[in-house]
């Protein structure tokens, strides 16, 4: 029982336990796409596509993209086939343009001396985030890497409180105790950053495993799916595979987004990795594996629609590569000296925002001035989150060992029979454990 | 073995109480920052004092306590493990090996055919996924049992130990707690070579937000088992390969012991002897040596190898003023090494001769059987360290 997703293309393995019925493994294969995900054939990927700016970069988006154009041209005219409303259209343009302007207030910031540390900002790639991000639920799970604040924030968690966090202020989403590289919300269920790369993986995928088990072992009626954003350079790492292999095993609910964009710190992409096609890791789990041009909103939920429906159907998890590019250093600590400025260039052109406001434009949409009222709201939003960090006092000495343990009991028993954090200094900060 | 010397413990006088301890105990819900925690059940848990779970199995005349029933370690640990999985459907065991096979030391045997494959679940050899997997669980609600198959392979999810399991409470300002239980078998088995062979407490003491202890009796076992499952803190539970198929009886009642505590062990006046898992057994066979040499050591099975209870530890130091540490761990960096900085920076002043420590040599134990008796302790040498204590 393929699906219209199922059929865009991509090697679908046998079931494991298989039903009644053979499958032939390659039907799909001669079927069209309706679909705008990757419309790569297993056997007929090529390798060299002299047709891209970047020679090096192999990749069939092209592709994908004349389809999409053809579908732009057409649509101009008759509503029905346009991807997303006017409402989806205004709430997408907000949250990649406070996704921009936010990352563009912490550059400024940081230089300012507000934040230290390791600050990695997400300018580019807004689409990945907005793309995926706005079509899940409040109770669905967002796991990422450093690169966090725009998940945290297309996830729904207040500018006020990511500025917050990253003023090192008590006021901020993780109290100041976490900073740039580890958001996390409980209302939100934005479960982390995390600094090293991989290790978030496997949370997203218990988080994936606790919405199975809740629907199966306690039968409640549970849907919740988790996505896992991470790098290309996480590609390469244990976990990855680990946690391809397991989601894959037990069906569980998760969606695995890699936001390659092309750079590891100061590693091509193309320099770390054997076979740098990423989406074709997932058939050989058992999961299907796409290619989506990153830098397009559209095309990502489009890609992004399917999946999240996938893992609430209970079919499993899918591994999608959003092919992206970050227009800042990996952080503001990189001199980003080896990247070519014509590399750059030619992403800077396909910069998300403008794509979006175009289509917008295109279609009618919405107007010139309302657009522009959007980013004069959130060019508010964001100097109101700096005021509000400014103003926030930082953490007293006391919060220092207060979440430590979630019972302080784990503090242990001190020499005079008490537990050690019913010592009054334990309040104070400045007790011994 | 074990039954006779928690007869003997149940001679030790019965402390001070302490606040949290007494047995039916409500806390007042959480805000951020406040001392109280909600408590994660609503039935009364009983949480004994110390003393009193040695005084309720040696008491033949009290009419309030059950005959008890004999079982082995390893079925002590599956009792525990099996009513906290009755009492509350969000704890689940995964691990290599946990399901079909029963686990390793047929601790989780016959738990899959009753709790289904999901709640009992086989795990590929991924420790640092599966690890990271169950603390993702953990923050989202469930109470995971994780199983290494031996401890040594722990060290493959280190990563989510140190990073995750510890820190992410931390991290997230409070907003997620880990309340995971880590166990599996380690310690110095039957020649079993370097790599099965191993004894992490060591490596993984320095990791705040976690807490380990230690289980050496079929009683202990339980309630400690108990315990680690129902704590909102995630906790190392270390089991010992050759202790599983130790035999006791435990008492048919319900009962969870304390992770923070230590458990007296025999009672004395000359000597503190600490000690915990396996070398235990190797102190107390010392003991009978040196009580019929005249000499009477206090031992103390420290139980939480971290947190300290400094109470216990330090009363006796108190009383005896000469300690002698017995552990298995490496000679660096091990928790003997923790414990004399603990108990000196504390008790120097009770102290009439330096701390004595006897650990493992720093050796990968070898394979061959003579080799490896040399690298642990054994009770000749605990006997000698005690006489060239007490000159």
């Amino acid at each position: 029982m393929a699906s219209s997703f199922l059929s865009s293309g991509i090697i679908q393995p046998l079931p494991l336990r298989s039903p009644d019925k053979p499958q032939t493994l390659f039907d799909h294969l001669k079927t069209t796409s309706t679909f705008l995900g990757s419309t790569s054939k297993l056997r007929s990927v090529s390798l060299s596509k002299p047709n891209l700016p970047n020679p090096h970069r192999r990749s069939t988006v092209v592709a994908v993209s004349d389809v999409l154009k053809e579908k732009k041209t057409k649509s101009a005219a008759s509503s029905s086939q346009l991807l997303i409303t006017r409402e989806e259209g205004l709430e997408l343009y907000e949250d990649m343009v406070l996704g921009r302007a936010f990352e563009d207030m912490c550059a400024q910031m940081y230089y300012r001396g507000k934040m230290f540390g390791f600050v990695h900002l997400y300018n580019g790639q807004e689409a990945v985030s907005t793309g995926f991000i706005k079509l899940l639920k409040k109770e669905d799970c967002v796991v990422s890497t450093y690169r966090d604040h725009v998940h945290a924030l297309s996830k729904g968690v207040p500018a006020r409180a990511v500025m917050s966090e990253l003023f090192g202020k008590a006021t901020g989403c993780c109290r100041g105790q976490g900073g740039s590289m580890h958001m996390f919300s409980k209302e939100h269920n934005v479960l982390g950053g995390f600094a090293f790369i991989g290790e978030g993986i496997p949370v997203a995928t218990g988080a994936a495993f606790t919405s199975k088990y809740k629907r199966e072992v306690l039968k409640e009626d549970c849907d919740e799916v988790t996505l896992a954003f991470f790098g290309d350079g996480t590609c390469n790492n244990g976990q990855f595979f680990e946690c391809l292999n397991m989601a894959s095993l037990w069906k569980l609910p998760i969606v695995f987004v890699v936001e390659n964009n092309l750079w590891a710190i100061g590693m091509s992409h193309l320099r770390a990795t054997s076979d740098p096609e990423i989406w074709k890791k997932g058939p050989a789990f058992g999961m299907p594996g796409f290619h989506v041009d990153g830098m397009d909103v559209l095309k990502v939920r489009e890609v992004a629609k399917e999946a999240i429906q996938r893992a609430r159907r209970g079919e499993g998890p899918t591994l999608v590569e959003c092919e992206t590019y970050r227009f800042r250093g990996h952080s503001l600590a990189d001199p980003d000296e080896l990247r070519d400025p014509a590399e750059k260039a030619h992403y800077a052109a396909r910069d998300p925002l403008t794509a979006l406001k175009k289509y917008i434009f295109d279609n009618k949409l919405a107007s010139e001035a309302e657009l522009k009222a959007i980013e004069k709201k959130i060019d508010e939003v964001v100097e109101e989150s700096v005021e509000f960090a400014d103003a926030s006092p930082p953490p007293p000495r006391s919060q220092l060992l207060e979440n430590v343990f979630a019972d302080p009991k784990g503090f242990g028993i001190g020499p005079d029979g008490s537990y050690r954090c019913e010592d009054p200094k334990f309040t104070e900060g400045t007790a011994h454990v | 073995m074990a039954a006779i010397f928690q007869g003997i413990g149940a001679a030790a006088a019965l402390p001070s109480a302490k606040k949290f301890h007494s047995q039916s105990r409500r806390f007042v819900s959480a805000r951020k920052g406040s001392l109280f925690v909600v408590r994660s059940d609503g039935r009364p848990s009983l949480v004994l004092p110390r003393g009193a779970a040695a005084k309720a199995d040696a008491s033949a005349t009290s009419t309030a306590s059950k005959p008890g029933h004999e079982l082995l370690l390893f079925e002590a640990l599956r009792e525990g493990l099996e009513e906290e999985m009755d009492r509350d459907p969000l704890v689940c065991v995964m691990g290599e090996d946990v399901g079909h096979y029963g686990g390793s030391y047929k601790v989780t045997k016959g738990l899959a055919a009753k709790y289904g494959d999901l709640r009992v679940l086989d795990t590929p050899i991924a420790e640092n996924s599966f690890t990271g997997m169950g603390i993702g669980a953990a923050m989202t609600g469930l109470r995971p049992i994780i199983e290494g198959m031996n401890m040594g392979f722990l060290l493959l999810a280190f990563n989510q130990i140190s990073n995750n399991c510890g820190m992410l409470h931390y991290t997230s300002g409070g907003q997620f707690k880990i309340p995971v239980v880590i166990r599996g078998p380690g310690g110095v088995g039957r020649q079993l070579g370097a790599e099965h062979s191993q004894r992490l407490e060591s490596y993984f003491q320095s990791i705040p937000g976690i807490q380990m202890v230690a289980c050496s009796t079929p009683y202990n076992a339980k309630g400690l088992m108990k315990a680690a499952i129902r704590s909102e803190n995630p906790v190392i539970l270390f089991e010992h390969v050759l202790l599983y198929n130790l035999k006791e009886r435990i008492p048919d009642d319900e009962y969870v012991l304390s992770l923070e505590e230590a458990e007296m062990v025999r009672p004395g006046e000359h000597v503190t002897i600490l000690t915990y898992s396996r070398m235990r057994y190797h102190v107390m066979q010392a003991a009978k040596t040196l009580v019929n040499k005249g000499y009477d050591p206090e031992v103390i099975d420290i139980r939480s190898l971290k947190p300290f209870d400094l109470y216990t530890i330090g009363n006796s130091v108190k009383k005896t003023h000469r300690v002698l540490i017995v552990e298995e761990c490496m000679r660096t960096g091990g928790i003997g090494a923790s414990l004399t900085a603990a108990i000196t920076e504390n008790f120097i002043d009770y102290l009439d001769a330096p701390i004595v420590c006897l650990s493992s040599q720093d050796v990968p134990t070898p394979y061959a059987g003579t080799l490896e008796e040399w690298t642990v302790v054994q009770p000749a040498q605990i006997v000698t360290a005690v006489e060239q204590l007490c000159q």
